[in-house]
């Protein structure tokens, strides 16, 4: 295998990684995790704030 | 002890933050002085040589970045890795092993540059006995950092995780490979690759360290703090994965824009800047991110200097992501390369983003810290503010309009070939440009007096907190 057909297989292994992220990333079954995650710096502040001390 | 969390390594570095950003930015001042009056140091006699442009250009370029970038993202690293993991770090003796390492890379920085130690190559000037120390205090880093992350109570690792860690696991390869070195004597060594090669390796490390440490790692800090300070949650999540990968996969092939018109193959240098071109769409996919997250909440940048600095650092992220990827065409890199309007460029990211974001998270985060409900005084932050932007824009149009004429002068040519100006006539055209710039800094640097002030005061009436506990019932 020479280096010019090794760099192609490379890239498109990248490209196809890189669009099933972006499938993984805005695949509705996901949206419901993603958003719990994105609330995570709140979930501190909420759980200490509930906390009697 | 478990139920708390390590909040001292997050002071030590918040604090040192602050002190590191006071020396590199005078060093800075000092320099910028020094290009209006060069003979301004020789008045020190014997102590001139330690002083001069060629020897603390280097010391401000490493003190700005490694020594106040680099304690400002150890600080704020290690906050965000623990509250959003909801876990203590790995280990307090490995948190104090990395304060007091990377304190002593410093040191030795501050030492060995100035005596005119250096490997000569940029942003990786520092000698071979500290490369090795610069390297295994950043391993004990990764150990804590992923460490801290693989004990956490939570279920998902928050993207601001995800954008340390990948600018911890790139700055360990990064710096071991660009610093691979031949050891003559103590304090002198040769780089193991020659040529070209060496060129290419040295600057897939520059625009690297570029793209990881001021860039990847700087947005960490920028998908927490501008969340938590503005009350709500990041405009897109999904954005943030798609962003976070995007860079990823994009920044490591931009590095020959670094050297275009050179010895490098011209298929490299093309590729360099095709990938440079492509950056801008996750950078400005990540600005408007940011920036976004206050819909509905714009209001608060009103009456909120801490937002006003997180928000416009995000603003001058795609100012400087814009203007990047446009001088790295090579039609409009033939202009400004060599030119004061890099200089400018950089110090629109480095002022603008990097120490904008820092500055304004650790103005969140000082007051926790220290068990304080806010800044001592917030008329001052957004003093400190004002004088900060209008430093960055006094600066960076001074030296676009500096490098732009300068670029001009160099290749205008009569009709008969020959240069129209001298070099020396170049030189001369930038005088009263260097003189807004040197306005510009030294406003900017006085902000930052300001702000040690006003922690200062914040210190004193506040008490190191030391018992933030962990909250104990988990959320899936």
């Amino acid at each position: 295998m020479d280096a010019g057909l090794l760099s192609s297989v490379v890239t498109v292994i990248f490209f196809v990684l890189f669009v099933a992220i972006m499938v993984w990333a805005f695949y509705g079954g996901n949206k419901k995790k993603f958003e719990d995650a994105g609330n995570l710096p709140f979930q501190e502040d909420a759980e200490e704030s509930r906390k009697p001390d | 002890m478990e139920a708390t969390y390590n909040y001292k390594v997050v002071r030590q570095f918040a604090i040192m933050t602050i002190v590191w950003g006071i020396v590199g930015m005078l060093v800075g001042v000092i320099l910028a002085a020094q290009l209006i009056w060069p003979t301004m140091t020789e008045a020190l006699g014997p102590l001139a040589p330690y002083l001069s442009y060629g020897r603390i250009r280097p010391l401000h370029t490493n003190a700005v970045i490694f020594a106040f970038g680099g304690s400002a993202l150890f600080a704020t690293s290690l906050y965000v890795v623990q509250r959003t993991c909801q876990a203590r770090v790995l280990s307090d003796g490995l948190a104090s092993f990395v304060f007091w390492g990377w304190q002593l890379v410093i040191l030795l920085a501050a030492v060995t540059l100035p005596m005119g130690l250096t490997s000569s190559k940029e942003y990786a000037e520092l000698e071979w006995p500290i490369d090795i120390l610069i390297a295994v205090v950043w391993v004990a880093y990764g150990v804590l950092f992923f460490g801290t992350v693989m004990k956490r109570k939570t279920q998902h690792i928050y993207v601001a995780n995800w954008f340390f860690g990948a600018y911890i696991v790139t700055i360990a390869l990064l710096h071991i490979v660009n610093s691979a070195e031949l050891p003559v004597t103590l304090t002198k060594s040769y780089s193991a690759y020659a040529g070209v090669h060496d060129a290419m390796v040295q600057w897939w490390y520059g625009h690297n360290a570029v793209g990881f440490f001021l860039t990847t790692a700087f947005l960490g800090m920028m998908y927490y703090f501008i969340p938590k300070q503005a009350g709500r949650p990041i405009f897109s999540y999904r954005l943030s994965i798609v962003h976070f990968w995007a860079l990823n996969f994009i920044y490591m092939w931009a590095g020959p824009h670094h050297l275009m018109y050179t010895a490098l193959p011209d298929w490299a240098q093309s590729l360099g800047m095709v990938f440079s071109l492509m950056l801008l769409a996750p950078s400005w996919g990540g600005m408007m991110n940011g920036i976004l997250t206050l819909s509905g909440a714009w209001h608060k940048l009103r009456t909120d200097p801490i937002l006003k600095f997180l928000i416009t650092a995000m603003s001058f992220y795609g100012m400087s992501t814009f203007e990047g990827p446009m001088m790295s065409v090579k039609t409009v890199n033939a202009l400004s390369h060599y030119t004061e309007w890099t200089i400018g460029h950089v110090h629109s990211g480095a002022l603008g983003w990097v120490a904008m974001i820092s500055i304004g998270s650790l103005y969140h985060l000082i007051p926790r810290l220290f068990g304080r409900e806010e800044m001592f005084s917030v008329k001052l932050i957004n003093t400190h503010f004002w004088m900060s932007t209008i430093g960055v824009v006094l600066y960076i149009a001074a030296l676009w309009i500096a490098g732009v004429a300068q670029g001009l002068m160099w290749r205008a040519t009569n009709s008969d070939g020959t240069l129209t100006y001298s070099f020396a006539q170049s030189v001369n055209a930038m005088y009263p440009f260097y003189a807004i710039r040197l306005i510009g800094g030294t406003l900017f640097f006085a902000g930052m007096l300001l702000m040690a002030y006003n922690v200062w005061k914040t210190i004193a009436a506040g008490k190191a907190v030391n018992d933030a506990r962990i909250p104990q019932a988990v959320a899936a």
